[in-house]
């Protein structure tokens, strides 16, 4: 498992370097990041789900505290999303990416299973909440990610079938709403460009456009390390942050990419691995919906580099360089690894 | 408080939802590795593609231009370096800003301005646009120290054409322009992708392909904002054909010399060949003008000035050729069995047709007496050629002109040749929807009424009697590559009537004679002309009227004001026995042919076959309307200083609208007869 996520932060690193046009400074930067992130994982990994569980309501809240602060003291460009700690910039969003599951879990962990309505009622407001927050700043993917990392933790809770498919009912039923009273002009603008890409070449489209030529020129075989032409020409945008796996399917090619995504799928399944053997539900149900929210980036992602989804702002998890998202998912891989360590002790 | 909890069924219910979970987990992998197949595997020649046209721009490389040499390589045409102020769309925020703030800097006259924001608005984002072409020494200094403050503006190198001698050669050689809006019909814009300018007029128009070259090509890596940074491969341009043109340039300047600042237009064949050794209209203008965009002023006085430098006299000066038919008419009437060379024709002193009470006169009152062919032409007798022309018809009549050239263009390698008129019943009907009276017939024959000829074919003709066919006319004689210059110069060849053939042997010499006797013969017209030469010259005098004589009143033309004096012209060869040069000269101002246009002539000839070069006459310009008072020491048609000193007379013009093509302007000068 380790060994796992240290080839994938390995590959991000080194195509930082390429898609970094070789800066040392961002290098270092990630290094360091990465560094306290796995300081971080050790130290979860330490702690046993008892803990943790008692731990969860304190992050959760602070968590929610710090997200509340950013409309006030924030920054970005478009929206403001980061908060300036001086030190470095958080994105309390990412936070919430571990805090929202661990908080279900932590209310369902003493009632019974599979949930009953009530509880179902309380999980979405401790859901909604922050993913609310999160829309309004305004970051529309990040919080539908969170939500989403919600769900999971409810769906693993046994959520029954029939409220589910009632949700996804429901929110379909309130897109066209969204589209009329919510979303902004650039977001409708994403979507009608992920339908359509050829519409906007030199605008909304080129995004899509240039990272599918990034990732297509790469072929079988890519470039080469250091040999990505649509990063260095600055072609493609964004190209160390969101759109860093289309800089490395560019130039590790389609034995690269199915590469890392197989070692992915591997991280996913053994994290859905662990969390079936925990023998308590707040390790099972932490472990599991960190595991599926972590493959949801990793296929939202890969989906939009390649035009399959719209363009959202989620990074390739350990390959786009972003300081808190690197280290909240080494931290959610140290609360697995936790789980994991002390469910072999308690057997 | 808490409800029964069986651990055993939730585990188990989190089993089952894990490996759904699981299930689409991989599921979802599988689409994602699918689509990574897709586009890396089964797409990926499709996105190298694409990635590679983003990378790599393709700049176009200007090829130099052809030389243009004389028959001595003398240079005519060359390309000099010279560097010009561009403006690269996308860099500039503000292009008012910014042409405000250039022009404080360096004089921008309206005309560019104009020009610039019309390439401006259409041109591509990252081509530079010019605003201003050569710059001078100052308006470079001035740039480089304040061009830090315009972002997106440069100095960029270029060759602009020069013609080291300018006016001598403006309507053969012509002149390049700025490609404008109505010359990207005949261009391929791709081949003409970095080039600036084209040939408007002349050689510099004909030629133009063979001149132009063909444009290379950079293959440049740039990057998403556009800018270049490396050069991946380069195709260099190949550089236009040097051209080698027959006319001589020591002779040319003498025909100038001769005319001694009188407007008018000769040209100087080879009779042999077919090579043109000269061509001369008169004023004429500075090409290098045009070259980078005339200004306003100087384009209004060239093109207000009454005598008209910009009209090629020899192409489209379409004049009535007036007695210098009369060999042509003899060869005719002697080819169509109507005459024989001995056999002679009554000048009383005047013509009559039967039944008309109108009388045809001879310039001899009195008359000429029993008139043979040989002395119809040395005296030039009309009434031989209006009993000729009566008796010939205007039907054959027309038909033998037409074959001897008249009426269609000579097919030179020149743009824009005018064809003249070879009146017939036919053209007067479509042209005046009027019948065809005998009496026009009769005038005809002395090269009066509708007829009308260009100095050219008047050359080729004469030429055609002194060499016994009538050869196709050509002013480029070789290529750089040694193509074959006759046939590259003859795409337009004579028209398909004609053979060639102008007369038979026997005839041509009947003919021929007549014409040594115009020069050498006791009672010959242009006797004056030829006395002292050391070769024997052929030639026939004509003074077209441009009054009708009414009675027996004669005007003498030399009182008349200059517009309305006679045309005087001449047409010739030499030495007689082995013709070397055939000539043309039409003297507009000139009054009778024998007096003006003969002595132009006989210069020529001297230059030519005795390398007697003619100086730039001293002698004033008589009066001239469109400089009354011109002050006596200027020579308008002096060597290169004097011709261009004779622009200053010419600046009298007026004001009003300036036309865009000079070419247009020609049509309305041509029908002032």
């Amino acid at each position: 498992m380790l060994l796992a996520l240290a080839i994938i932060v390995a590959a991000g690193m080194v195509t930082l370097y390429s898609a970094g046009s070789g800066s040392v400074r961002l290098e270092l930067a990630q290094g360091a990041r990465v560094a306290a992130g796995l300081l971080l994982l050790l130290v979860l990994a330490r702690l046993t789900p008892m803990r943790l569980r008692l731990f969860s309501p304190w992050a959760y809240v602070a968590s929610l505290l710090l997200l509340a602060l950013v409309p006030f003291f924030g920054s970005g460009r478009s929206a403001r999303l980061w908060l300036d700690l001086g030190v470095f910039y958080l994105q309390p969003a990412e936070l919430l990416k571990i805090t929202v599951p661990m908080i279900v879990a932590w209310y369902l962990h003493d009632r019974v299973l599979p949930v009953r309505f009530r509880d179902v009622l309380v999980c979405t407001v401790l859901i909604g909440l922050p993913s609310a927050m999160i829309a309004v700043q305004p970051d529309l993917g990040t919080a539908l990610l969170v939500a989403a990392s919600g769900v999971f933790a409810l769906f693993l809770a046994g959520l029954s079938w029939w409220l589910l498919g009632t949700g996804v009912v429901l929110a379909s039923a309130a897109a066209p709403l969204a589209w009329w009273f919510w979303l902004k002009d650039y977001q409708k603008d994403r979507i009608l460009t992920f339908l359509d890409p050829g519409n906007d070449p030199q605008g909304a489209g080129w995004n899509i456009i240039q990272s599918s030529i990034a990732v297509g020129s790469g072929g079988l075989t890519g470039k080469g390390w250091g040999a990505s032409t649509q990063a260095r020409l600055e072609y493609l945008p964004e190209h160390t942050t969101d759109f860093a796996f289309a800089v490395f399917a560019e130039e590790f090619g389609f034995v690269g990419v199915a590469g890392i995504l197989l070692v992915y799928l591997f991280i996913v399944l053994r994290t859905l691995w662990i969390a079936t053997e925990a023998h308590e539900s707040y390790g099972r149900i932490v472990a599991g919906s960190l595991g599926l929210a972590f493959f949801v980036y990793v296929a939202v992602n890969g989906g939009m580099i390649t035009g399959l989804l719209p363009v959202v702002g989620v990074p390739m998890p350990l390959v786009s360089y972003g300081g808190t998202s690197a280290v909240t998912l080494l931290a959610a891989f140290g609360l697995v690894l936790g789980v994991r360590a002390h469910h072999r002790l308690a057997r | 408080m808490k409800p029964l909890r069986n651990a055993m069924a939730e585990a188990a219910l989190f089993r089952r939802r894990a490996w759904v979970a699981g299930i689409a987990v991989i599921l979802a992998s599988a689409v994602l590795i699918g689509r990574y197949f897709e586009l890396q595997v089964l797409r990926h020649a499709e996105f190298k593609t694409r990635a590679e046209a983003n990378r790599i721009k393709l700049r176009p490389l200007p090829p130099a231009r052809g030389l243009i040499y004389d028959r001595n390589g003398v240079l005519l045409a060359e390309n000099l370096p010279a560097y010009r102020l561009v403006l690269i769309p996308e860099q500039i925020e503000d292009v008012e800003t910014t042409l405000r703030e250039l022009g404080a800097l360096m004089s921008l006259d309206e005309a560019d301005l104009q020009r610039f924001r019309a390439d401006y608005q259409v041109a591509r984002r990252f081509r530079p646009v010019t605003l201003k072409l050569r710059l001078d020494e100052a308006e470079m200094a001035r740039f480089a120290v304040n061009g830090h403050r315009f972002q997106g503006v440069e100095i960029a190198p270029y060759f602009t054409r020069h013609y080291p001698l300018g006016p001598e050669f403006a309507h053969v050689v012509g002149y390049v322009g700025r490609i404008a809006e109505s010359d990207l019909a005949r261009i391929d814009e791709t081949a003409y992708a970095a080039t600036t300018h084209i040939g408007k007029s002349g050689i510099e128009r004909q030629y133009e392909r063979l001149l132009h070259g063909a444009t290379g090509v950079e293959q440049i890596e740039a990057n998403a904002q556009g800018r270049d940074l490396r050069v991946i491969a380069r195709t260099p341009a190949r550089p236009g054909q040097n051209l080698h043109l027959s006319i001589d340039a020591r002779l040319q300047r003498s025909m100038a010399n001769a005319f001694e600042g009188q407007p008018g237009a000769a040209v100087a064949v080879d009779p042999r060949n077919g090579e043109v050794l000269a061509m001369v209209s008169l004023p004429t203008f500075d090409p290098n003008l045009f070259v980078n965009g005339i200004s306003h002023a100087d384009y209004r006085v060239l093109t207000q000035d009454q005598s008209q430098p910009m009209f090629d006299r020899v192409l489209d000066g379409t004049y009535a050729p007036g007695s210098t038919v009369k060999p042509f008419m003899g060869l005719a009437g002697l080819e169509l069995g109507l005459r024989t060379p001995q056999a002679t024709t009554f000048s009383s002193g005047a013509f009559r047709l039967a039944g008309q009470a109108r009388e045809y006169r001879d310039w001899k009152g009195g008359g000429h007496g029993a008139i043979n062919l040989r002395e119809s032409l040395a005296q030039s007798v009309n009434t031989y050629y209006y009993k000729l022309a009566h008796d010939m018809g205007i039907d054959r009549m027309s038909e033998a002109m037409q074959r001897f050239g008249f009426g269609h263009p000579t097919g030179i390698d020149l743009p824009g040749e005018e064809s003249g008129v070879m009146p017939t019943r036919e053209w007067k009907r479509r042209r005046l929807k009027q019948e065809w009276y005998p009496g026009e017939t009769v005038v005809a024959g002395i090269g009066q009424g509708f007829w009308t000829a260009t100095p050219l074919q008047l050359a080729q003709g004469i030429a055609a009697i002194a060499s016994g066919t009538r050869q196709p006319l050509h002013v480029l004689l070789a290529t750089q590559d040694g193509l074959d210059a006759p046939r590259v110069a003859h795409r337009a060849q004579l028209p398909k009537r004609s053979t060639g053939y102008f007369g038979s042997a026997q005839n041509l010499a009947a003919v021929r004679d007549g014409l040594t006797a115009v020069m050498h013969g006791p009672t010959g017209t242009a006797r004056a002309s030829a006395a002292g030469s050391e070769y024997l010259m052929a030639g026939k005098t004509g003074t077209a009227q441009r009054i009708g004589r009414t009675g027996t009143r004669s005007l003498n033309p030399n009182n008349l004001p200059m517009h309305l004096r006679h045309r005087a012209l001449f047409v010739g060869f030499a030495p007689v026995d082995a013709p070397r040069i055939a000539i043309a000269v039409v003297a507009e101002h000139g009054g009778a042919g024998s007096r003006v246009a003969a002595p132009i002539a006989r210069k020529v000839m001297d230059a030519w076959l005795l390398g007697k070069e003619v100086a730039p006459a001293v002698a004033s310009l008589p009066e001239a309307p469109a400089a009354p008072a011109a002050p006596p020491a200027s020579t308008p048609q002096g060597d290169l200083p004097g011709c261009r000193d004779s622009r200053a007379p010419l600046r009298g013009g007026g004001t009003g609208s300036t036309g865009r093509c000079c070419l247009r302007s020609r049509s309305s000068s041509r029908r002032e007869w």
